[in-house]
């Protein structure tokens, strides 16, 4: 069973995330902001995190730094779910060493797909 | 002492100052030479021959007249701190020279003023010089007892001293073109010298007082057993201190005005700081100095009271009387120093003056508008150092060709009186914005002709020994044209008397044409940047006095002339740097043309720079008081176009915090409702819950659409309030009863009972709204367990505090203002995101502003936050 890691301050949208991905199978773990993530992240190990990045503290960056750095960590897949959805933002976030970067707000069908042919590349 | 040797001592005396010079000019940036301390020294060049010989000659023959030469300057120094700072700041900022430079620009770059002062000032000086000369000769032969002075000229010790110090002065006083660039080298050798000059001078007053005699009360009394003793100690009645009066004026204007001191004080000045030093360390310089001229007089008068020795030479007679040869040769090396700093420093100021303001104005111009940059400057250099020659072989035979028999004092009175006569155009131009070139020259001649009148015609007569009755009857022999007695005036000694005629005209002359006569549009608006100089100084270029425009290659052109490729390539990148002006830039602006003009006043005056850079630029007449409000519009643009910049900035991050806090509520609609779209297995529990949360995001949308409507309608002014009188009391229990359903679920208890009544105008339903959202927030913040709310007011006469509290964990002391910030929480929220659009204190805070109230946050202690709003009571 594969595993995903949500992290994400809005209720709502953990909800709906947490909904689809059970149904797709996932072992569905929620962070409610970047500190609880990395903690998630070091117990666990997920295949993937999807990581948004306005959060209080700590931020989707640094958490994206912190998996990029650590040599047990650099090969989750990593996925910015972010409003901010300026070519400079995305451009960052894909320098940064994201897999993806898809806006918010998006459509659940694309991202399962994009979630599935991620794991699948490898 | 035989000549040969002192010969030998005074050339190792003198290659010893030569190598102090040489060494602080390699050595400029040091500290030994760059101190308030050389500075202060530097400036005792006041104190010459004169001091050492001539004051001692005046205590003996007239009491304690000659104090009043160091009075005046003692008076007017503390005044520095000020009005020679004032000076300074206005000749550093133009590149001013020299006094004649000063003068000339202050009335608009007059090229004829400039000359006129310059030939005041070698009139006034040239004399001066020879009395110098005529001191080391005298007191050379004194300590060599060599009696007759040879007439042939290549037999006279002097004569080769004064072609050393020509030689001197022209080396290192003409390292730079620049005349303004300060000249390390012989300031301090100067300053060198003033200590030497001023230890020498204790060492034989202390040998008179204590060895010669027994103290100063030993003196004091044999010295009054004299005749005449008490008589001249005294002041004597009113007359005298009338004579003690303006001696003492005179002296202040000179240790100002002449050009010497002008030089050390204001052009080689390093920082204006140094002046705090000299303000009390001058003063106490010249203290030390006159303690002695007294005991020296006294004891010379005691000693050689039957014998005939001039009083004038006392310094080295009384040594010399007791076979004491060693004393006598440090006295006549101290009277050396003061003698040839004054030689140097006073022709290194007249050569800038003569090349600056009178030679190249007037002859040179045309050549050097034509010449190369190395020719011009080695010319420039060549034409001073040809003027150091000129001035002191002229002083040399000025000195040979009169017989300069009257006491040192006069001579130097004479030229501090010549001097004084530009001190009306010089004080005036400095603080009366009148004050025009017209009135100046006219101001200057007839001064200059009076004292000619009143001194120097019946003192060279006396002095030259030539018989008319000029003196004793007056011209025409009408008794009111006596010089020594114009029109009547009896209470006064000739020199006082001369001061006071010359200048009295003088000043008469200057007012009366300055007031009715206009000058020109360029003088009177120097005279605002000389007079209000500590408002223009800081606007540097921006402060141009005229207004023009030129191709910069034609300022290029004529800059290059005379500094070089390099130096001009160099200074303009500067400029450009300065001003952020693009260097391709083709026409050359005010500032440029400002910039240029100052940039060659070093070099050439101020006339001359004026001239040459007018030749290449259209002239338009313009006021300062016009430049300064153009200044003062660009400034203005430059400011509201910087505002609106940072508003638009702020409209943007605005904008972009809106649209990212609209997405995030539509992301979790959109997410949700697809799925229940799509999925058909939902089950009817999870089915509601999803519902329940599109409908809440939604009102969360439509909240943060109204807030923002809100809050826009309220900083633009859009919305008018709706003023009416409440009571504040009924306004807040409202707010209360509104939030009570919040507070029961948080179990949270609100506590009102120390709200006051008061009326008030104001908004009831805005206020209310503020009053819930602080509220809402308390109970949002408070502890979870005993969490407590607490509304109560404060009112005085002109206003309520409405104070709102909770018990919660307070606010980051960093953050007490930003929470006014729209979106504040969005960007800061905690791991529980309040409720909230995150605008609900910047309404708040626009509010309680458009009511002219204020909002403000505080932490209490131990526990909990208060905010707290005004509302003024008598608010229309």
């Amino acid at each position: 069973m594969r595993k995903i890691l949500i992290v994400d301050d809005e209720p709502n949208i953990v909800m709906s995330l947490e909904y689809i991905f059970k149904k797709e199978k996932f072992e569905v773990f929620i962070a409610r902001d970047g500190a609880e993530a990395l903690g998630i992240v070091e117990s666990e190990i997920p295949d993937i995190v999807l990581l948004d990045i306005m959060m209080p503290n700590v931020d989707g960056y640094q958490v994206l730094n912190h998996l990029k750095s650590n040599e047990n960590l650099s090969d989750i897949k990593v996925i910015f779910l972010s409003a901010k959805n300026k070519a400079s933002d995305i451009e960052l976030g894909l320098q940064l060493g994201a897999d993806k970067y898809i806006s918010k707000p998006f459509s659940t069908k694309k991202l399962v797909k994009e979630v599935k042919e991620l794991l699948n590349k490898k | 002492m035989s000549s040969f040797l002192v010969i030998s001592i005074i050339i190792v005396y003198l290659a010893v100052i030569f190598y102090v010079a040489f060494w602080a000019e390699k050595n400029s940036k040091s500290r030994w030479v760059n101190n308030p301390y050389v500075y202060t020294l530097s400036l005792a060049v006041y104190c010459t021959a004169w001091t050492y010989y001539g004051s001692v000659g005046l205590a003996a023959t007239s009491g304690l007249k000659f104090l009043t030469i160091y009075l005046g300057p003692i008076i007017i120094i503390p005044t520095w701190i000020i009005l020679m700072r004032k000076i300074i700041r206005i000749s550093k900022g133009n590149k001013i020279s020299s006094l004649a430079d000063f003068i000339s620009l202050r009335y608009g770059n007059d090229r004829f003023l400039g000359a006129l002062v310059t030939v005041i000032c070698v009139l006034a000086i040239v004399p001066y010089i020879s009395l110098q000369l005529k001191a080391i000769s005298e007191t050379f032969n004194v300590i060599t007892k060599h009696n007759i002075t040879s007439s042939f000229i290549l037999n006279d010790t002097t004569f080769y001293i004064a072609i050393l110090l020509a030689l001197f002065a022209a080396f290192f006083g003409t390292q730079h073109t620049d005349a303004t660039e300060r000249h390390k080298g012989i300031i301090t050798a100067v300053a060198l010298e003033s200590v030497i000059k001023l230890v020498f001078f204790i060492v034989i007053g202390l040998y008179v007082t204590f060895y010669l005699f027994n103290g100063p009360t030993d003196i004091f009394e044999q010295a009054s057993l004299l005749p005449g003793f008490e008589e001249q100690q005294t002041i004597n009645g009113v007359e005298g201190g009338f004579n003690w009066f303006f001696m003492s004026l005179l002296s202040m204007i000179a240790i100002m005005l002449l050009p010497r001191q002008f030089q050390v004080t204001v052009v080689e000045n390093e920082r204006e700081r140094y002046l705090k030093k000299v303000t009390w360390l001058f003063p106490l310089y010249l203290l030390l100095f006159n303690v002695f001229v007294i005991f020296i007089a006294w004891g010379g008068n005691v000693i050689f009271q039957n014998q005939e020795v001039d009083a004038d030479l006392f310094t080295l007679m009384l040594p010399l009387n007791n076979n004491h040869e060693f004393l006598a040769l440090l006295g006549f090396l101290g009277g050396f120093s003061a003698a040839i700093s004054m030689v140097v420093i006073s022709t290194l100021a007249l050569s800038t003056m003569l090349s600056n303001n009178l030679i190249i104005p007037y002859g040179f111009l045309r050549k050097y508008s034509q010449g190369e940059s190395v020719k011009n400057t080695e010319s420039i250099k060549n034409i001073r150092r040809i003027a150091i020659f000129s001035l002191i072989i002229v002083a040399y035979f000025f000195y040979k060709s009169f017989t300069l028999d009257r006491s040192l004092v006069s001579i130097g009175l004479i030229s501090f009186v010549i001097i004084a006569q530009l001190a009306p155009s010089f004080f005036g131009g400095l603080f009366w914005r009148r004050g025009s070139s017209k009135g100046a020259k006219y101001g200057i001649g007839i001064g200059f002709l009076i004292s000619v009148y009143t001194l120097i015609i019946p003192y060279t007569i006396d002095s030259q020994s030539i018989a008319t009755s000029f003196v004793n009857e007056g011209l025409f022999g009408i008794n009111l044209l006596k010089p020594y007695e114009l029109f009547g005036l009896q209470i006064f000694e000739p020199v006082p008397h001369a001061f006071f005629w010359s200048l009295f005209f003088n000043g008469i002359v200057y007012l009366l044409i300055s007031v009715n006569f206009l000058g020109s549009y360029r003088e009177r608006n120097f005279a605002e940047m000389f007079v209000d100089s500590s408002k223009y100084a800081s606007l540097h270029e921006n402060a141009y006095v005229w207004k023009g425009e030129a191709y910069v290659r034609d300022i290029r052109k004529v800059l290059t002339r005379f500094l070089g490729e390099n130096r001009t390539e160099r200074a303009l990148n500067l400029f450009y740097m300065k001003y952020n002006i693009d260097k391709k830039t083709q026409y050359a602006d005010a500032r440029l043309v400002n910039f240029s003009e100052k940039l060659l006043t070093g070099s050439i005056g101020s006339a001359s720079s004026r001239i040459l850079i007018s030749s290449v630029v259209k002239e338009e007449e313009i006021s300062l008081v016009e430049v300064l409000n153009i200044l003062d519009e660009t400034k203005k643009a430059k400011a509201s176009n910087k505002e609106l910049q940072e508003r638009d900035k702020q409209k943007d991050e605005f904008l972009d915090t809106v649209a990212h806090e609209l997405k995030t509520p539509i992301t979790s609609i959109k997410a949700l409702s697809e799925i229940l779209l799509d999925d058909d297995e939902v089950d009817g529990n999870t089915k509601k819950q999803f519902l329940t949360s599109i409908l809440s995001e939604s009102e969360r949308i439509s909240r943060l659409i109204n807030n923002i409507l809100d809050l826009e309608k309220l900083a633009t002014g859009r919305e008018k309030l709706d003023l009416n009188e409440y009571s504040i009391k009924s306004t807040i229990s409202k707010s209360i009863d509104a939030v009570s359903q919040l507070a029961i679920k948080k179990d949270i208890k609100i506590n009102s009972n120390k709200v006051n009544e008061a009326m008030a105008y104001y908004d009831e339903d805005r206020i209310q709204q503020v009053i819930i959202n602080l509220l809402s927030n308390a109970i949002k913040f408070s502890k979870d367990e005993n969490g407590e709310v607490a509304v109560s007011t404060y009112v005085n006469e002109n206003k309520i505090k409405i104070y709102v509290e909770d018990n919660g964990k307070g606010i980051e002391t960093d953050d007490l203002n930003l929470i006014f910030n729209k979106f504040y929480q969005a960007k800061n929220q905690t791991i529980l995101k309040p409720v909230g659009s995150g605008l609900g204190l910047a309404i708040s805070k626009q509010i309680i502003e458009s009511h002219n109230g204020k909002i403000w946050a505080e932490n209490l202690e131990p526990l909990g936050a208060r905010l707290t709003f005004t509302l003024p009571l008598n608010n229309n």
